[in-house]
């Protein structure tokens, strides 16, 4: 757990010796994913809600719904914001304060996946247009890290999206009013998933730990929707990918990203 | 991708896009080397509208201390767009959008340069977007690389960016600002042309696997157009008397 760089020069040196050798420190093939669990509904305050656990990364999300003024020019759509934040029980180099440029980073790439595919369409959330529409707004709170928060956030935003409900409003006197106990169903069009990996030497894995995580030379997160499309995509880290390296990735992400989808669908169908 | 609704054409029956391009055509770029006096290396560049100047200072000591490392000299990345770049004034302060640019840019340049050799120093890399017309992360990526090569800091190769990206169905090279707001996919890629790695990699917007694997393809070929424009801005720096020699 510790920053250290000799430390980190040591890790890397012997997982690198195990990826030659065709293995993982925690024994997973290449493109193997952590254990995946998510759990829609645990926060009923808000309109939707999932907890994921990635192997030890955990992440919380929440969605709440309002109404909301819309921007001067989208006055036709609703609102979608997505943040993400670590908190500083999530691991002791993560500290309190104005975010880091690497939260601003998971932050962006969280709401990007969900934008680009265009999970939610928008301009079914128009209460009026131009004057008041429906808010989404998800946040994600990272409270165990242990490598790989892009995917983490990715699913925990999805699936609370997915399942959440939105109140119904109605306008009266120009100004929106909740109507109790009723909801429209969220319109969702598609799911979108994203596949993180790190490259360390000439090693393209699947859902970094932390160990792998502190020391890989690259990273490549890409989203993609239910239609096994593209949707986004992020580099990160000091590194390059070759062009072969990068169709490889993204047939990667289409075959892993499907099977996440599908533990997404079925968290949501338990709590319904 | 915002997929405006727009009265733009953006690609007609002859496919030629908005601006009068073919689908695989450039903006007109020109960069100019060592443009600045103070900075120890400088670069100017059009991007089409885009007009970004980049300085480069360093290897100098770094302030704060603590972010010094004994081991190699560390690299700075500042992508900044003045308020009067824009339609709309921008707020001066660095937005988020910003520091996530200056960091991909950042990561971008990390794999050409090399700093071992200049422990607890520091390399800052200020890119200032005068003007913004789509494409200004590939665009100030690409004049840092000349303005580091102007400074004098030993490199792997030079990164060359441009963009692809799809608009009216149809995958296109160098996305402009009208097409990122009404087109359906921005990909932008920074490129090291002769160790053949890419560097940048961004996406929004929906892609098939085959068109993801087209966007690629163009938009390395754009990268490697661009490459001869840096290379020729350092050769007119530092080559020319008179008579240019390829």
């Amino acid at each position: 757990m510790t920053n250290s760089k000799i430390i980190d020069q040591l890790k890397k040196t012997q997982i690198l010796e195990l990826l030659k050798e065709g293995k993982r420190v925690d024994g997973r093939l290449f493109d193997e994913v952590r254990e995946l669990t998510i759990d829609v509904g645990v926060i009923p305050k808000a309109e939707g809600s999932a907890r994921v656990r990635l192997g030890d990364t955990e992440v919380v999300s929440g969605v709440k719904v309002q109404p909301e003024r819309p921007f001067p020019d989208t006055g036709d759509q609703g609102m979608l914001i997505c943040t993400a934040e670590i908190l500083p029980i999530a691991h002791p180099s993560a500290e309190t304060g104005p975010p880091q440029p690497p939260v601003i980073e998971l932050a962006r790439v969280t709401d990007r996946g969900i934008r680009e595919s265009k999970m939610l369409d928008m301009k079914q959330l128009v209460l009026e247009k131009d004057k008041s529409v429906i808010g989404i707004f998800c946040d994600n709170a990272v409270t165990d890290h242990d490598g790989n928060l892009f995917d983490a956030c990715s699913y925990a935003t999805t699936a609370a999206i997915n399942s959440c409900k939105i109140p119904k409003y109605e306008m009266k006197d120009d100004k929106p009013v909740k109507i109790e106990n009723e909801f429209i169903t969220p319109p969702i069009t598609t799911l979108p998933v994203s596949v993180t990996m790190a490259k360390i030497d000439e090693y393209i894995i699947v859902d970094p730990n932390l160990d792998e995580w502190s020391i890989m030379d690259s990273r490549i997160t890409i989203t993609t929707n239910s239609d096994g499309n593209v949707v986004a995509l992020q580099k990160g880290g000091s590194g390059g990918f070759t062009q072969d390296e990068l169709v490889k990735c993204a047939e990667i992400s289409v075959k892993v990203g499907s099977k996440i989808r599908e533990i997404i669908k079925e968290s949501s169908s338990g709590a319904n | 991708m915002g997929g405006r609704d727009t009265d733009i054409v953006l690609l007609d029956e002859n496919g030629i896009r908005s601006d009068g391009r073919k689908i695989n055509e450039t903006r007109k770029v020109s960069i100019k080397a060592g443009v600045l006096k103070n900075a120890n290396g400088s670069a100017y560049i059009e991007f089409g509208e885009n007009k970004i100047l980049v300085g480069v200072y360093g290897p100098r000591d770094v302030h704060p201390k603590h972010l010094s490392d004994t081991d190699t000299g560390i690299l700075r990345c500042r992508y900044h767009m003045t308020p009067f770049s824009v339609g709309e004034r921008k707020n001066p302060a660095p937005s988020r959008r910003e520091i996530e640019i200056s960091k991909v840019i950042k990561e971008a340049l990390e794999p050409a340069v090399m700093l071992k050799q200049f422990p607890r120093t520091a390399v800052d890399v200020y890119m200032e977007v005068l003007q913004a017309d789509g494409g200004t992360r590939c665009a100030a990526l690409t004049g840092a690389s000349v303005a580091l090569a102007d400074a004098g800091i030993p490199m792997r190769d030079l990164v060359a960016g441009c963009a692809a990206g799809k608009a009216a169905d149809t995958v296109i090279l160098d996305v402009n600002n009208e097409e990122d707001q009404a087109g359906q996919a921005d990909l932008p890629i920074g490129y090291m042309p002769n160790l053949e790695k890419i560097t940048l990699l961004q996406l929004d917007g929906v892609l098939t696997p085959d068109e993801y694997k087209k966007c690629i393809e163009i938009g390395i070929d754009g990268c490697k157009q661009v490459y001869e424009i840096q290379k020729k801005a350092l050769q007119e720096k530092y080559f020319s008397t008179g008579e240019n020699k390829q």
